[in-house]
């Protein structure tokens, strides 16, 4: 895909500008970093960084069937959430393997917001919309909006003297509707990075404009612009899955370590009676944590032996800038998951010595 | 920036020969590409490598660069400076950061280096693309 097949978000400019280093990222021209992906990752464990979002997918789902319909489509339970409350969610095929993940965001009981992930945009509003049944309207807003993640535990303090809501009083994964620098947003206090933070829903044409603000807002603590190769790290010191690397169509909630958002107690949903099956017979495989115990970095896709023979491959993997370690996450034989369990990464030819950990690697502690 | 006592190859290592000894690693150019170096995977000393071979790698928090063997010849010293402090080969690429030395067994290999004038014009010539 050339450069000019690519979608710009709205900020895509501005990041240029801003001396981003621009890739190509599910269709769109994104910064992969900007001077320094270190100093990004960071200075969002340590201050602030903004990061643009605005490649993801925004579907709104409203109408007098709107909760039934995501009943029936996601594995969490949405008649839990609360007007104004999000929560982390999988729209399932029947296998209870991922179409994709996604935030739930709850305006009220007519009316949905599903952040999706960018390049599973199109196959997630498709699939919306052959499930679609009773009064319900779908609606694919992700060009009508601009995202800016605003992350770190200075976030607060950054995004405060834009807004006219009292940011304090927003609960972690709860929303509020407001305004950013005079224009109406979504402000959610969700992110993919460990820490607290912000995601800020705006339209395109201010974004410009409110990230410029925000840069000046965080100023006084540090605030950077951080690419996609920070969030990626950040992420996965967090432990939150990556679709596409750690979770697809051919991996289940249940095996991704996710039974959190799996609610088999609910309803009929897509992928239950898989899913309780697969409980009943017990996993074969799950999604866990490890490091390497000696030197070398596992990265994505490297081949993993277990005992001697070879196990799938390493899903994600990095060297971790806040940690200081070289960590990823993997499959493994559900008999090997256990917290000190060793096995090997084959890093160029040579299989390095790793072993299973707790996760998350990271949890903030504030 | 690229001093003419050094020869430099397409893949952005730079070579110093001293009495039929090269030492070599990786150019300014390749560091400043590659962000903040996290990992250096050395060779191992008494390994014979003719040119073009893989010799170790250059790893960032984001990618993974290959370092080749300039020239064949045994492995005569590696940096394990670097095995602990990866970020010298950021701070002093051209000195400190130095990531192995090869005794030459073929010294006509050095004539297919560029010099220091080469490698600055092939690196402009490589922005151009």
């Amino acid at each position: 895909m050339n450069s000019e097949t690519l979608k710009k978000t709205p900020l895509t400019e501005v990041c240029r500008a801003s001396g981003g280093k621009m890739v190509p990222f599910a269709g769109y021209e994104m910064p992969v970093q900007f001077a320094s992906t270190m100093d990004e990752h960071l200075a969002v464990r340590r201050g602030v960084g903004l990061f643009d979002v605005s490649h993801m997918g925004e579907v709104f789902v409203t109408g007098p069937d709107a909760l039934k319909l995501l009943q029936h489509l996601t594995c969490n339970n949405v008649e839990k959430l609360k007007d104004g409350q999000i929560h982390y969610s999988g729209l399932m095929y029947p296998e209870g393997t991922f179409v994709d993940d996604l935030l739930v965001h709850r305006f009220n009981e007519r009316k949905y917001l599903l952040c999706v992930n960018a390049a599973n945009r199109d196959k997630d509003v498709r699939w919306i919309l052959e499930h679609q049944t009773g009064d319900v309207q779908v609606e694919d807003a992700s060009d009508r909006y601009a995202q800016i993640a605003v992350q770190g535990p200075k976030a607060l303090e950054t995004v405060q003297p834009l807004v006219d809501v009292d940011l304090s009083a927003i609960k972690y994964y709860w929303f509020a509707e407001g305004h950013v620098d005079g224009v109406p947003a979504i402000i959610a206090r969700t992110g993919y990075t460990g820490e607290d933070g912000f995601e800020l829903y705006t339209p395109n044409e201010p974004a410009p404009r409110i990230w410029q603000r925000l840069m000046e807002t965080g100023r006084s603590f540090g605030v950077v612009p951080c690419g996609l190769a920070a969030r990626n790290t950040l992420r996965l010191e967090a432990k939150m899955a990556l679709y596409g690397n750690d979770i697809d169509r051919t991996t289940t909630v249940l095996e991704a370590d996710l039974g959190w958002i799996c609610k088999l107690q609910k309803e009929d949903f897509i992928g239950k009676a898989a899913l309780l099956k697969q409980k009943e017979e017990g996993l074969r495989r799950k999604l866990v944590g490890f490091e390497m115990l000696d030197r070398g970095i596992a990265r994505d896709h490297y081949p993993v032996f277990v005992d001697g023979r070879p196990f799938g491959h390493v899903t994600s993997g990095s060297y971790a800038p806040y940690l200081q370690k070289n960590i990823g996450l993997v499959y493994l034989p559900i008999e090997h998951t256990a917290v000190g369990t060793p096995f090997a990464v084959e890093i160029r030819g040579k299989q390095v010595a790793a072993r299973v950990v707790e996760t998350p690697f990271y949890k903030r502690n504030y | 920036m690229y001093s003419d006592d050094y020869l430099y190859t397409k893949e952005h290592e730079w070579v110093r020969v001293e009495n039929g000894e090269a030492t070599l690693g990786i150019t300014h150019h390749a560091q400043e590409e590659l962000g903040e170096i996290v990992f250096v995977e050395l060779p191992e000393v008494g390994k014979v490598l003719a040119a073009g071979d893989t010799l170790g790698s250059v790893e960032s928090v984001k990618a993974v660069s290959d370092v080749y063997a300039p020239v064949s010849g045994e492995v005569i010293a590696a940096n394990d400076l670097l095995a602990d402090k990866p970020e010298l080969v950021n701070q002093e690429p051209h000195g400190g950061g130095w990531i192995a030395r090869i005794r030459l067994s073929d010294k006509s290999e050095l004539d297919s280096l560029m010099s220091a004038d080469d490698y600055e014009a092939y690196l402009g010539e490589e922005k151009k693309h």
